[in-house]
């Protein structure tokens, strides 16, 4: 016997009053709601551009009061666990990172994105709510929250231009794939209660350690579930292709969600996890060698592509995997670096990609020969990026990334060597965009130029000043975030962003890599890059998902349905023998046949694999069968007790209730005894 | 208080039955007027309630009925039927406000919505298992006739399956309770003396049988697989108004009755048979998510998708029941997310039929293939869709996230093997994704020409519906409140 309320394993979080807790509530709380005033309200609809970046200027002027007050606040929210929102030295820097690029991509977008604004900047503002969110999030509840509205939203601006199906499919796509990862969250979750450790976050990896309250087996089972979602969120493999999908969308929601946010966030929740993974035994070398594998196979598939947007989808994986790999080896504050160099070098890649889109029509790169010639501050300011991205000294990523390689050399020489590699990879494809937009075409190539202008939308031939603007900080910052990974600011990171084993690179790693990006730039620069077919397609992983997944459960699904319609129809002939009224319902019991199956695909369901189809065809004729001979066996009872076969109505109900009578009695006999 | 919400519509639906002077539009807005008022008492009911000592009902009212067998009118609510009257009011306010424009004898129309609203209330508040069973068949009674008499297509056909299953379904209901009669000792209907009797301890087999009718007509009312075939027919003929009122409530008194009647009064026997619910409840939650997937029919597709969410109620319940040391705060936790469900999805459900009724109302079908890119026409239709379809899959922010997280952190807790269910969600998300891809975007085709937006009634009543779900999920905490201690008192009666 058992007297326990509900509520006994809720650790109240310690909150804080003052500006920097209200801080926090804006920091989350006026996007958000701003968001559905913008979409809904008439009034509003027609400000929305400039209503949105105000709403994102006071959210930056938040996220530094909130990095520099650090606040904690708390509602009670499901059973067991409370909302709770915090800033501790992760969240002090990862936040106003995603402020700041919020902001100056609203602005570029306010300029590019010229139709469906109150739409556009409504999601735009209630994603980067749920970014912070995410960011912010004390408890797995919370964390869920702000990390699956992300992925809603995520779904709607990938599916903007909605009357497109393709577009909308890719943001199914989207959705999915990393709603499957998050399906680890859900169980970490359960996990978690089972284990009595409760819902707060710095709660699995606290008692993950004193090793008394959650069991071996429960905290691996949270590190898996951890893991794995933020895998998906990350585009790690084999989760990566839906970031390829994923461009379908406008540019500056790229260079929002796959540069500062959404996918940046996946590696954010590893590096916060990161005493939790350090906990078990296996989760830091899963860890490790899912990012640099990542970044390897990646890297690989940037240097294949030929459209713009899909290089920098898979350097944007590529990258993130060295996030993963920071979280794998404890290198928390090179992982933070990282992230934060990444999403200013990214975020401004993608926004030059987008104002060439807008003003060409094409990202096809034969299509953007030499374009850094047409617009210099646009082609130096991707300049930047590119060679911050190629890890070119001494711009930031070269920093960032040599930070976390050193901690994976103490790891392991073989991580180290992946990781080298995987630089080296980076170098090759930075380097394709630089050689590509200045480029000086020849006749030849000018003319292919020609052909790819104008295929993916009218272009503007121009771009505007609100759209080079935002470019400026950006490229500051693609440049100058190394110095988070260099001495003597590195020890400062290290000690706000707290845990693990951090030193910062030695001057021979840093010249090693430094060398390596030089060559690959030099080389590519020479002799160009290949494209081998299997990178190209991103490594057959959308087509496998299909073929391993979706068409299995497809063709699970229309049988399923067929043995429901037979389900139904073995009631009535059941109804039918019993009531005698087999005439009246079995020519009732002709249930809508029609229609049934399911959308398109029949040819589908037969390439499906055999296992899961086979079965439900086993169960289909077995229940079939059953229900048959019970209705058999009914009848012949039926005949035997030689009732007038009527087909009323009534008949059937004396019989049911005489059923029921004779149950009734048999429940009343104790009584009789007693 | 409780017997005046329970009995005004009764009142009013017996008003504008016997007047038939009264006109049509009379009828409407006095039926409107009937809605509201209930919201209002039953938010005064909610001012006025606290949560009572375990084993007591709040605001109970007494009289005595048929003391022969000492049954009596017994009414009185607690944390586990007061969040469902509050949500059954909001959804017949909901339904009114939608008919507001019913053309097809809107009096009788309103009578009979009327009436319905009052078994509904009386069930949820009901207190003696006579009454409960009167309210319990009284509302199969109602939905037949407004499946019959405002469906359409098949609806008589549909009408009759639903009718024949549902009550025999009760009669079932009526051999179990009254098994509970013959076991207690002094023998009784009433609710809270049999809870606190547990009549049927130490009678195992017995005890399983009673349960076992119990559970059969629970399982065809809520329903479960395989006792759900009567849903989809009767959900595909229905109008738009009975498929709401139908799964947002009628629906909740299969999953109300687990808590109320079956597991506190027969904790043994449900404690024996936990497994076996916690796998209906499983293949539920898969079966009626696959089931949806390969519909493509709209409203077919939402049908089948409350076999699903009725799933993870029952999978929460089963788990319940699995008493050991340490997972009473787990088992509390999901039974408060049935709880939830059960809210949750009466708001979110009637809202997607109220919704997906305009399909038909318009077009003439619900067939996903017949319309294209509506959302060029019917951007608010397609907006509003979209936050049911999203609040339906458990998108966090929306209520079904708040019933889901704790149904499922609390069954997993204490039984792993739960997390399969998980992968209803997955489906879920991507049954309703695929059906808001193939009819409202992509290019303007079929159907979808011409297509009329939304009328105000229209968007006011599911507004209304889907605002109450994103509160539900933003601010839980009210609702947890009543929830809560009810459910931990569950569990504490069901580790007797």
């Amino acid at each position: 016997m058992t007297h326990t309320t509900a509520n006994t394993s809720v650790a109240m979080t310690t909150t804080t009053t003052g500006l920097a807790a209200l801080a926090l509530w804006v920091l989350v709380g006026l996007p958000a709601v701003s968001a559905g005033l913008v979409i809904v309200v008439p009034a509003l609809r027609r400000v929305a551009a400039p209503l949105a970046t105000a709403v994102s200027t006071v959210v930056v002027a938040a996220s530094i009061v909130v990095a520099v007050g650090r606040p904690t606040v708390a509602f009670p929210f499901v059973a067991g666990s409370e909302f709770a929102l915090g800033v501790d030295g992760l969240s002090a820097l990862v936040v106003p990172t995603v402020a700041v690029v919020t902001l100056l991509v609203l602005v570029f977008a306010a300029a590019d994105v010229r139709e469906h604004r109150a739409r556009f900047n409504g999601l735009m503002l209630l994603f980067s709510a749920s970014a912070s969110l995410t960011a912010t999030a004390l408890t797995l509840p919370t964390l869920l929250t702000g990390w699956e509205v992300m992925g809603a939203t995520s779904y709607a601006l990938i599916g903007f231009w909605w009357w497109e199906q393709n577009r909308v499919s890719a943001g199914l796509t989207a959705f999915l794939t990393t709603r499957l990862a998050d399906l680890g969250l859900y169980l970490a979750a359960g996990a978690a209660v089972g284990a009595g450790v409760g819902l707060s976050l710095d709660d699995f990896s606290a008692a993950s350690g004193s090793g008394s309250g959650t069991g071996a087996g429960a905290r691996d089972v949270i590190a898996t579930g951890i893991l794995v979602a933020a895998l998906g969120k990350a585009a790690q493999l084999p989760f990566s292709f839906w970031l390829s999908r994923a461009m379908a969308g406008p540019s500056p929601v790229s260079a929002l969600l796959h540069s500062a946010a959404m996918v940046a966030m996946g590696g954010y929740l590893l590096l916060r996890a990161e005493p939790l993974l350090a906990a078990t035994a296996w989760a830091p070398t899963v860890a490790a060698w899912a990012g640099v594998l990542t970044a390897l196979g990646l890297g690989a598939v940037a240097i294949a592509q030929t459209d713009l947007k899909q290089l920098l989808a898979a350097s944007t994986g590529s990258q993130l995997g060295f996030v993963v790999l920071a979280a794998g080896v404890g290198s928390v504050a090179g992982g933070t670096a990282q992230l934060v160099a990444h999403a200013a070098t990214k975020a401004l890649l993608f926004l030059a990609a987008g104002a060439w889109l807008t003003a060409l029509g094409t990202k096809h790169l034969d299509g953007l020969l030499g374009v850094a010639r047409r617009w210099p501050l646009v082609g130096w300011c991707a300049t930047v990026g590119a060679a911050a991205l190629a890890g070119l000294p001494p711009l930031s990523l070269w920093a960032t990334k040599d930070a976390v390689l050193a901690a994976a050399l103490e790891q392991s020489p073989w991580l180290y060597a992946a990781g080298l590699a995987a630089a080296a990879l980076s170098a090759a494809y930075a380097a394709k965009i630089v050689v590509v937009i200045w480029r000086r075409p020849s006749a030849v190539e000018a003319a292919d130029a020609q052909a790819h202008l104008d295929e993916e939308q009218e272009g503007t031939r121009a771009v505007t000043r609100w759209q080079r603007i935002p470019l400026l900080p950006l490229a500051a910052g693609a440049a100058l975030l190394g110095l988070l990974a260099l001495p003597p600011l590195a020890d400062a990171v290290a000690r706000t962003v707290g845990g693990g084993t951090d030193g910062s690179a030695s001057p021979r790693e840093l010249a090693v890599s430094g060398a390596i990006a030089v060559v690959v730039g030099l080389a590519v620069w020479r002799w160009g890059t290949p494209s081998p077919a299997w990178a190209a397609g991103w490594l057959g992983l959308e087509r496998a998902a299909h073929r391993v997944v979706v068409d299995p459960t497809l063709a699970l699904a229309r049988r399923l349905d067929q043995v429901d319609r037979r389900l139904d129809r073995g009631v009535w002939l059941l109804a039918g023998s019993v009531g005698g009224m087999t005439g009246g319902a079995g020519s009732a019991a002709r249930p809508d046949d029609d229609g049934g199956g399911g959308g398109g695909g029949g040819e589908r369901a037969a390439s499906a694999p055999r296992g899961l189809a086979g079965l439900s065809a086993w169960l289909d004729q077995a229940l079939d069968d059953t229900v048959h001979g019970l209705a058999g066996w009914i009848r012949r009872l039926g005949q035997l007790a030689r009732r007038p076969q009527t087909g009323q109505m009534h008949h059937y109900y004396l019989q049911a209730v005489a059923v029921l009578a004779a149950l009734l009695v048999l429940l009343l006999l104790p009584l009789v005894v007693r | 208080m409780l017997s005046l919400l329970v009995f005004l519509p009764l009142v009013a639906a017996i008003v504008l039955a016997a007047v038939p002077r009264l006109g049509d539009a009379a009828a409407r807005w006095l039926w409107l007027a009937v809605a509201a008022a209930e919201v209002v008492l039953v938010a005064l009911v909610w001012a006025r309630y606290e949560t009572p000592t375990p084993g007591r009902l709040a605001l109970d009212e007494q009289v005595q009925w048929i003391p022969g067998v000492r049954s009596s009118y017994h009414v009185g609510v607690d944390g586990l039927s007061l969040p469902l009257v509050a949500m059954t009011a909001v959804v017949f306010l909901a339904c009114a406000v939608y008919s507001l424009k019913e053309a097809r004898r809107p009096r009788l129309h309103a009578a009979l919505l009327l009436f319905l609203q009052s078994v509904s209330l009386g069930l949820f508040v009901s207190a003696d298992l006579i009454l409960f069973f009167v309210f319990f068949d009284l509302s199969i009674v109602g939905m037949y006739f407004l499946i019959a008499g405002w469906g359409h297509v098949n609806a008589a056909r549909s009408a009759l399956q639903f009718f024949l299953y549902t009550f025999l379904g009760s009669l079932a209901l009526l051999v179990g309770f009254i098994g509970l009669y013959v076991y207690a000792d002094p023998h009784t209907f009433d609710m809270v003396e049999l809870i606190a009797a547990n009549p049927l301890a130490g009678h195992g087999l017995a005890g399983g049988l009673v349960l076992a009718a119990i559970l059969l007509g629970l399982a065809v009312k809520t329903p479960t697989v395989p006792f759900h075939t009567w849903l989809p027919p009767a959900h595909t003929d229905a109008s738009s108004v009975g498929s709401a009122v139908l799964a947002a409530v009628l629906l909740k008194m299969g999953t109300y009755g687990f808590v109320r009647i079956a597991m506190p009064m027969l904790p043994e026997a449900w404690r024996a048979w936990a497994w076996l619910i916690i796998v209906v409840g499983i293949v539920s939650v898969l079966y009626g998510a696959l089931v949806a997937l390969a519909q493509s029919n709209l409203k077919r597709m939402v049908a089948y998708t409350s076999v699903n969410h009725m799933g993870y109620v029952v999978m929460a319940v089963g788990a319940a029941g699995l008493v050991a040391s340490d997972t009473a705060s787990a088992r509390g936790i999901a039974v408060t997310g049935a709880v939830t469900e059960m809210v949750s999805h009466g708001l979110i459900t009637a809202a997607l039929f109220l919704l997906v009724g305009t399909l038909h109302q318009r077009a003439g079908t619900y067939e996903m293939a017949d319309f294209g890119g509506l959302a060029h026409t019917a951007p608010k239709l397609a907006g509003l869709f979209a936050v049911g379809a999203f609040a339906s899959l458990g998108l966090p922010a929306l209520s079904g996230f708040i019933a889901e997280f704790q149904v499922f952190t609390g069954s997993i807790a204490v039984a792993p093997v739960t997390a399969i269910a998980l992968f209803g969600i997955l489906i879920t998300a991507a049954l309703f994704l695929r059906a808001l891809q193939r009819v409202f975007t992509g290019g303007l085709h079929g159907r979808s020409v011409g297509f009329a937006d939304l009328h105000p009634r229209e968007v006011w009543s599911t507004g209304i519906l889907l605002g109450l779900s994103l509160l539900i999920g933003v601010y839980p905490a009210p609702l947890l409140a009543v929830i809560e201690p009810a459910a931990s008192a569950v569990v504490t009666l069901l580790g007797r």
